[in-house]
C-alpha cells in the first residue's frame, strides 16, 4: 500500500499546517493600522502611544491567529520570539536617544576654545569658560591610579595563579569578586576617612588636604580588583608547556613567571588594565568627595582641590544658568570619547590576543 | 562592566596555569622574596575590605553619638544642625525603592535581549551587537544622569500625566502633580543603566548551555521557545540569579545619576510621580558639600550602611557563582 493512498484514507498528514511567510507583516500593519485609528481618532496620544498600542495589537493578534491555524504550542513560540525582539527594540531607543543628545548637544560648545581655558575667573551667567583643568585632573588621576594599581594587581593576580594555594587564595579569590561591587562612593569615604582625614593632616600641619592624589587613591581601589580579575584569567590562558619547558631548564619559578608567563599574557593584561582605566575615568562620585574640585587649572595631584571631567559635568548640571548645560554636555561629550576610545582601543587589541582565541 | 565575568575558568587541573613543585634553593632568596612580594600584593585586597570597614566605623561613631534622633528610624537629615537630627530611613527606603523597581524594568528586558544575542539573531549581527552593548556598559554614569535631568525628564513628565490621567485610582499614580525629579524618572534611568551589565552577564551565562541539551530538545520536536524553556533557562538560572544580583548591587551603590535625577526629599512614599526619592549614595553627593565635621561623620555612617548591604548582595550573588562553578566543576 503506498503511503499516499493511505494519507488520503486516514487524513493524516505529515507536514502541519502554517502560517504564511507574510502573516506576521500583515498582523504588524494591520495592528498599527487599527493602533493609529483608535489613537489619533479621538486624540488620545501621540506616535509613542499609538506604538504601544500597535505592538500589544500585535501580539494578541498573532498570537490568536497562529492558535487557529498552528496550534498553542507554536502560538507561544511566536509571542515568544516578538518579545524577545521586542525586548531589543525596548532597550535600543533610550540607549539610541542618549547617544543622539549627547552627540548633538555636546558638539555644540565642543572647540579648541573650550578644551583649552579652565573655569578661573568665570561665573556661571558668562558664557564662556572651559574643561582643560577637568581634562588635566581626569588624566592625573586615572594615571596615577593605574601607576598604583597596575603593579599590585597583576602581582596579586600572580599569586592566585601561580603561589596560591590553600584557604588564603580562596579567600582573596572570593573577595577580589565581592570587591568588584563596591560602590565608588564608598570607596570615596573610604579614601576620605583614611587618606583624607587621617593620613593627610600629618603633612598638612593638622588639616585635611584635598587633592587629586586622594582621588587617585580611591580611582585605585575601584580598579584593584577588575585588575586582578582580568590579569587572572590571562594568565591561567598561558599553557603549562611553557613553564614546564622553563623549568626543565633550570630556570627558577620567579624568573619564568617574569620572563615567560607575564610577557606572553601582556596584550591580555594590557587589555584588561585599558579597560579599568576607561571605568576609573567616569567615576564621578569619588572625586566629589575627597578632590572637592577646583575652577582654576592645578597641576599639583598632591596639594590643593582639582577638577575631573566628571566632575565638571556634574558640577555643570547642578549649575542654574542658561549657559551651564552647554558647558555639561560638551564636557559629557568630551569624556565620552576619552573613555570610549579607550574602550574601544582594549576590545580591539583584545580581538588580536591570540591567547584568548 | 563588561569585566565581570560569570564564566568559569577550570581551577588548572591539567595543563594551562599554576605551576607545580620547583626546583628548591635559588640563590639570594629571590625565589622567596619574589613569592612573599606576590603573597603581599594579594592580601592587600583582604586589607582593603577590612580597612574600608575599619575607617567607616571609627569616623561613623562620632555623629552617632551625638545623633539626638534613632538613626535607623529618623526620617529627615540635619545633620549639621546642634544637636544633629538625622536618619537613614527614608534614604535606605528610596534606595531599595529605586533599586527594585529598576531591576523589575530591566531584567525582564535584559534577558529578552540577552536571547535575542545569543538563540535568535544571526551570529554576525549578534557578535556585533554585542560589542554594542558592552560599550554602553562603560558610558559614566554622569552622562546618564545628565540625559534624565536635561532630556528625559520632559518625556517622563508627559508619561506621568498619561498614568495619573487614565491610572490615578492606583495609589503609587495618584500624585496630581507637578511631575518632573520623581522616583519614576531616577529608577527608570537607573533601569537603562543597569541593562548593559544585566544583559552582557546573562549573554554569557546563555551561551554556555551545552549544545546537546539544546540540540536533544529540538530534536524532540520542540519550538524554540520549548527549547529556551527547557533546556537553557534551568540550565542557566543560578547564573541569571548572580547576574542579576550583581546587577542590585550596582543599582544600590549608583550615585551621580540619582543625585541628578530625583527629588532629593526626606520621605517614605510609595508616589511615583510626583517630586520624590532620595538615595544613601545620592544624599551623600548631594550635602558633601555642605557638611560640618559632624555631617561629614554622619554621611560617613549612612555610607557604611550602604556597604554592609552591598557587601551581603555581593557576597551572596557571589557565593551563587562559586557553587556553580563547583557543580559545573564536578559535572564537566
Amino acid at each position: 500500500m503506498s503511503v499516499a493512498s493511505h494519507s488520503a484514507r486516514s487524513r493524516v498528514t505529515l507536514k502541519a499546517r502554517r502560517l504564511p511567510g507574510w502573516a506576521p507583516a500583515g498582523v504588524g500593519a494591520a495592528a498599527i493600522l487599527i493602533a493609529a485609528l483608535a489613537v489619533y481618532l479621538p486624540g488620545a496620544g501621540g506616535p509613542v502611544l499609538t506604538s504601544v498600542v500597535a505592538a500589544l495589537l500585535f501580539l494578541v493578534g498573532l498570537g490568536a491567529l497562529s492558535t487557529v491555524v498552528e496550534g498553542g504550542r507554536a502560538a507561544r513560540n511566536r509571542v515568544a520570539t516578538s518579545l524577545v525582539y521586542a525586548a531589543f527594540v525596548l532597550a535600543l531607543a533610550p540607549l539610541l536617544s542618549v547617544a543622539l543628545t549627547l552627540v548633538t548637544k555636546g558638539s555644540e560648545r565642543l572647540n579648541g576654545y573650550f578644551l583649552g581655558v579652565s573655569m578661573k575667573g568665570v561665573s556661571a551667567f558668562d558664557n564662556k569658560g572651559g574643561a582643560y583643568h577637568a581634562i588635566i585632573g581626569t588624566l592625573e588621576q586615572a594615571g596615577i591610579a593605574t601607576l598604583i594599581t597596575v603593579p599590585l594587581g597583576v602581582l596579586g593576580a600572580v599569586y592566585i595563579v601561580e603561589y596560591g594555594r590553600g584557604r588564603l587564595a580562596a579567600l582573596i579569590r572570593f573577595f577580589v569578586d565581592v570587591m568588584t561591587g563596591i560602590p565608588s562612593i564608598v570607596a570615596g569615604l573610604f579614601i576620605l576617612a583614611f587618606w583624607v582625614l587621617v593620613v593627610s593632616p600629618m603633612f598638612n600641619n593638622g588639616r585635611p588636604e584635598y587633592s587629586g592624589f586622594a582621588a587617585a587613591l580611591a580611582l585605585s581601589v575601584l580598579m584593584l580588583p577588575t585588575i586582578v580579575r582580568s590579569t587572572e584569567e590571562m594568565l591561567r590562558l598561558v599553557p603549562g608547556a611553557l613553564r614546564e619547558g622553563a623549568y626543565a631548564l633550570g630556570i627558577p619559578k620567579w624568573k619564568t613567571i617574569t620572563k615567560i608567563v607575564l610577557p606572553t599574557a601582556a596584550p591580555g593584561i594590557v587589555t584588561g588594565v585599558m579597560l579599568a582605566v576607561a571605568r576609573a575615568c567616569g567615576e564621578t562620585a569619588p572625586v566629589i568627595l575627597v578632590a572637592l574640585g577646583n575652577p582654576a587649572i592645578n597641576f599639583n595631584p598632591f596639594s590643593g582641590g582639582q577638577s575631573s571631567l566628571s566632575l565638571y559635568v556634574y558640577e555643570q548640571a547642578g549649575t542654574a544658568s542658561k549657559y551651564a548645560p552647554g558647558r555639561a554636555w560638551a564636557a559629557a561629550l568630551t569624556l565620552v570619547v576619552l573613555v570610549l576610545s579607550l574602550t574601544v582601543a582594549a576590545k580591539l587589541l583584545a580581538r588580536r590576543n591570540k591567547l584568548a582565541r | 562592566m563588561s569585566q565581570q565575568s560569570l564564566t568559569t575558568t577550570p581551577a588548572s587541573p591539567s595543563g594551562a596555569g599554576g605551576g607545580g613543585a620547583l626546583p628548591r634553593g635559588s640563590r639570594f632568596g629571590a625565589e622567596r622574596a619574589f613569592r612573599i612580594l606576590a603573597t603581599a600584593a594579594g592580601s592587600t585586597v583582604l586589607v582593603i575590605i577590612v580597612a574600608i570597614a575599619a575607617f567607616l566605623i571609627a569616623k561613623a561613631i562620632p555623629s552617632l553619638r551625638a545623633d539626638s534622633e534613632n538613626f535607623l528610624t529618623f526620617k529627615d537629615w540635619f545633620a549639621n544642625e546642634s544637636p544633629p537630627t538625622f536618619g537613614i530611613a527614608a534614604l535606605a527606603f528610596g534606595t531599595v525603592v529605586t533599586s527594585a523597581l529598576a531591576l523589575i524594568m530591566a531584567v525582564p528586558v535584559a534577558l529578552g535581549i540577552a536571547l535575542c544575542l545569543t538563540h535568535y539573531a544571526h551570529r554576525r549581527v549578534a557578535s556585533t551587537l554585542g560589542f554594542f552593548i558592552d560599550l554602553l556598559a562603560a558610558v559614566p554614569s554622569v552622562v546618564f544622569g545628565l540625559w534624565g535631568r536635561d532630556y528625559f525628564r520632559g518625556p517622563v513628565s508627559d508619561l506621568s500625566t498619561f498614568l495619573h490621567d487614565n491610572f490615578g485610582w492606583i495609589p503609587i499614580f495618584g500624585s496630581k502633580g507637578p511631575y518632573g525629579a520623581s522616583i519614576l524618572l531616577g529608577s527608570i534611568v537607573l533601569a537603562i543603566m543597569v541593562l548593559p551589565i544585566v544583559t552582557s552577564l546573562s549573554r554569557e551565562v546563555f551561551l554556555q548551555t551545552p549544545k546537546h541539551n539544546e540540540e536533544a530538545a529540538l530534536a524532540l520536536g520542540a519550538t524554540r521557545w520549548e527549547m529556551i524553556r527547557t533546556a537553557v533557562l534551568p540550565y542557566g538560572k543560578p547564573g541569571i540569579i548572580a547576574a542579576v544580583m550583581l546587577g542590585l548591587g550596582r543599582a544600590l551603590g549608583e550615585t551621580i545619576a540619582l543625585a541628578l535625577t530625583l527629588g532629593a526629599v526626606y520621605n517614605v512614599s510609595f508616589d511615583l510621580l510626583g517630586i520624590s526619592g532620595n538615595t544613601i549614595a545620592a544624599n551623600i553627593a548631594l550635602k558633601f558639600a555642605e557638611a560640618n565635621p559632624t555631617g561629614r561623620s554622619a554621611l560617613i555612617a549612612s555610607g557604611l550602611v550602604l556597604f554592609a548591604i552591598t557587601l551581603v548582595v555581593n557576597v551572596t550573588a557571589r557565593a551563587i557563582v562559586y557553587r556553580r562553578r563547583e557543580f559545573l566543576g564536578g559535572a564537566a
